[in-house]
């Protein structure tokens, strides 16, 4: 579903720079996105894909470029009402919930940053709407498989009530059965609650369906922009979109003997 | 037909805990000729722990049985583990997922691939240096001289699953385990490192196992392909044959992936039947 230029985006990237000491890891990256639309960003390690993703989200040394969102350019230092707006999932579910707190705990821990009241419910309703339960309030993230503590983290993301959900590699640690039921999950998510994703992705398949466009980089900069359609049907220009694509397809044999 | 290089039947591998016994392997049996074989299944699904049991790296822990585990005549279970030593690194090799901790990061890469060597054979420091950079070479590295000086973390993980590679067939092994080889690598380096393998293990005349999470991976790769859930092989089908896969559980799996080009919202789900595990 593509959204008529003329509303405001969601979210804009202007001539954005990242460097980190010597080294440019974000040449020059611009573009946009509207209000309740799914951007992919796809490429190699070293593209510069989750750089974008988290100098969008103040975890990366921005060092030229603007970023604006809802028409509003944000500064060198994010505000409370950025981080409600925006919120992320990371790759590695065993990473980014702390050991040593109970989901109630991990949970709790936004609403009190943002002054949210509430709680008890609004814990509850998160874990039903990732489709965990209560059940699941008192227990430790080594209780849990790596589909459930992917499940906490994107119930941590919606509990502030975002409108952009930034998304890095949701689903590359999960097995295939697994990363299916994440993927519904946020489709069902950004449906129910009318979200803007921007999600983050080595593989071309995962992105292609769940993105409507998707900017393909390579060393910190872009290689094109495209709509999942055109990937899908191939009307691809740049040779190494097609490589990417082909790569993706699995090995074949050079014929020889 | 010759016998089979590798022979399993019946193998199991428990892991005894404070809360019972954990199976991981439950009677898995196959024969190994000189091909090349692909192991799938999910995390928790025994594929790992059958590669390690063959190779004889099962945690002190567990208990291994089996009816039968025999490489080219000799019975594993019963081999000493001096034995077993000799004939790991030089006719049962294994390359493992990700280089950045499979490799030694305190020596350089060359050392490491001569100590290898030296380990098995009786060369002189020349001779294996010799060979060393052949080996790189092989595994196409452009400039093995450079190569053989650096340590592993100044290289990329490309560069790095190739060292890892020279080094495990440069004892020049019978059977090599390749343990889900490029899931840490982009999918452009990961085909390359295929074609490495796919080359080395067709012109040396080896056996493959190669064990993956990654079913059509796989399936375009080896020739056959045993699929494993929960312990066990639930089933097992040429690699041309994936699209005619009867289990359930095979079906799912290759259902459940995002294609290019299909519109499947929502994807369909696994329906885990507790059967499958029996």
């Amino acid at each position: 579903m593509m959204i008529e230029a003329a509303s405001t985006p969601a979210l804009s990237v202007r001539d954005l720079e990242v460097t980190y000491d010597q080294f440019r890891a974000l040449k020059g990256v611009s573009l946009d996105i509207a209000p309740r639309e799914s951007f992919g960003l796809v490429g190699e390690s070293g593209s510069g894909k989750s750089t974008l993703l988290r100098a969008v989200a103040g975890l990366a040394p921005v060092s030229g470029g603007a970023i604006t969102i809802d028409g509003k350019q944000l500064g060198r230092r994010r505000d409370k009402a950025f981080y409600r707006r925006v919120q992320m999932v990371f790759q590695d579910p065993y990473g980014s919930l702390h050991p040593r707190h109970t989901v109630d705990r991990l949970l709790r821990e936004p609403l009190d940053i943002h002054g949210v009241g509430d709680g008890e419910s609004r814990i509850n309703r998160a874990l039903d709407e990732v489709g965990l339960g209560s059940g699941f309030r008192f227990r430790y993230p080594h209780q849990l498989s790596g589909g459930q503590r992917q499940r906490v983290a994107i119930a941590r993301a919606l509990i502030v009530e975002p409108s952009i959900l930034l998304l890095d590699e949701p689903t590359s640690a999960l097995d295939a059965s697994v990363q299916a039921e994440v993927l519904n999950l946020l489709e069902q998510i950004r449906r129910d609650r009318a979200l803007t994703f921007v999600m983050v992705s080595h593989d071309l398949a995962v992105v292609t369906h769940m993105c409507d466009r998707l900017m393909v980089m390579q060393d910190g900069a872009e290689v094109e922009q495209l709509t999942s359609a055109e990937l899908a049907e191939r009307r691809i220009t740049k040779d190494y979109t097609i490589n990417l694509l082909r790569a993706s397809e699995g090995f074949t044999r050079r014929q020889s003997a | 037909m010759s016998a089979p290089l590798l022979d399993v039947q019946n193998l199991a591998v428990r892991f005894p805990t404070r809360t019972g016994t954990v199976e991981a392997v439950r009677g898995v049996s196959f024969t190994l000729g000189r091909e090349r074989l692909g192991i799938v299944g999910e995390s928790g699904s025994g594929k790992s722990q059958t590669g390690r049991a063959i190779l004889g790296l099962t945690a002190p822990s567990a208990q291994v049985t089996a009816d039968r585990l025999r490489f080219d005549g000799q019975d594993l279970l019963t081999i000493s583990n001096a034995e077993r030593r000799r004939l790991r690194g030089k006719r049962i090799a294994m390359v493992l997922q990700d280089p950045k901790y499979s490799l030694d990061p305190v020596m350089s890469i060359g050392r490491q691939i001569v100590e290898t060597l030296r380990t098995h054979e009786r060369v002189s420091r020349s001779e294996a240096r010799k060979r060393a950079l052949a080996m790189l070479e092989a595994v196409q590295i452009r400039d093995p001289e450079r190569v053989f000086d650096l340590y592993p973390h100044e290289v990329s993980g490309g560069m790095g699953q190739r060292a890892m590679i020279a080094m495990m067939l440069i004892a020049g092994p019978e059977l090599l385990i390749a343990d889900e080889p490029t899931s840490a690598l982009d999918v452009t380096v990961q085909l390359e490192i295929l074609a490495i393998l796919d080359s080395l293990v067709r012109d040396k005349g080896m056996g493959l196992i190669f064990v993956s999470h990654d079913l059509r991976l796989v399936s375009s790769f080896c020739d056959r392909v045993l699929v494993m859930y929960a312990g066990r092989v639930v089933e097992e089908l040429a690699a041309k044959d994936l699209s005619q896969a009867q289990h359930p559980y095979t079906q799912g799996l290759l259902n459940c992936m995002p294609k290019i080009g299909a519109s499947r919202h929502p994807l369909p789900v696994l329906e885990r039947q507790a059967e499958w595990a029996r």
